[in-house]
């Protein structure tokens, strides 16, 4: 029963929501981390989101036309990237960390974009939990047909 | 005198596959919602329960031959011309269409029409047992 494969994509989107929630607190925590030199600076990390090619590879290799269905796919995390804005240069010459110009770098987290981004997230997890809800109803049902 | 199941069941059986092959597409959309570039799909209803009557797939009758194991498949891949892509009302600036509140609301009335369907046939069921009970 191809309901099972709503389990799959919703599970799949649930999976990548968290490991984005996941950067959005490490940005968050991390949004005071001082540093001395840029090399060794927080930056704030973003994941890339893409849609599963997965059916591609089995139809090549000799998959049932049918039943092997390019439309569902799911969403996967492509990888991890750190931002380029610009860092947060601040001039505080008794800060420990302070550079021979007196100058500290301070992560390029933008603090108000990552609770939005918190948000989005959140709501994201929340729809893919009410789709694997509303599949199980679903399937539940197909359960007592004829009862 | 011999019950016919395809005769006594009707349109419900195919409809509740394509009701459930729809969830799939729309629970796709909402994974996708925040996946740049990604387009919004959903599936014309009356095409695809048409093939599921006529019981083939666009994709097989239109398929390209394969002589060699090392060939790859060619025409329709799979899906058929059913699926099709949605208008978006608000696509944002990386490409993506998906409109979570859309999706949401189409994907609960495809519940609502899954369980409506499967009232249905759960029906046709119940009256074939009465039937062979003779009650």
């Amino acid at each position: 029963m191809s309901l099972s494969q709503i389990f799959d994509i919703a599970g799949s989107g649930m999976a990548a929501q968290s490991i984005r929630l996941n950067t959005t607190a490490s940005n968050i925590a991390n949004a005071d981390s001082a540093s001395s030199s840029e090399g060794d600076v927080y930056r704030a990390r973003k994941p890339v989101f893409a849609a599963v090619q997965q059916d591609a590879m089995r139809m090549a290799l000799g998959g049932d036309i049918m039943n092997d269905r390019p439309e569902n796919q799911g969403v996967a995390v492509q990888g991890i990237v750190e931002s380029d804005a610009p860092l947060d240069m601040r001039y505080e010459p008794d800060h420990a960390m302070a550079d021979e110009q007196g100058y500290v770098m301070y992560p390029n987290v933008n603090v108000v974009e990552e609770m939005a981004d918190m948000m989005s997230a959140s709501r994201g997890f929340q729809t893919n939990v009410d789709i694997m809800d509303a599949a199980k109803t679903m399937m539940q049902r197909l359960l007592t047909l004829g009862q | 005198m011999t019950i016919s199941f395809s005769n006594a069941l009707g349109i419900h059986e195919q409809a509740l596959e394509v009701r459930v092959r729809r969830a799939e597409v729309l629970a796709n959309n909402l994974a996708n919602a925040d996946t740049p570039g990604f387009k919004a799909r959903d599936v014309d209803f009356k095409a695809i329960l048409g093939e599921q009557m006529s019981g083939k797939d666009l994709g097989s009758t239109l398929k390209m031959d394969t002589t060699n194991g090392k060939h790859l498949p060619f025409g329709f891949d799979g899906g058929s011309e059913a699926l099709l892509y949605r208008k978006p009302s608000q696509p944002s600036v990386d490409g993506n269409t998906v409109d979570t509140q859309q999706e949401t609301a189409e994907f609960m009335k495809n519940t609502m029409q899954y369980q409506s369907s499967f009232q249905f046939l759960n029906g046709k069921f119940k009256s074939l047992v009465h039937a062979i009970r003779g009650e």
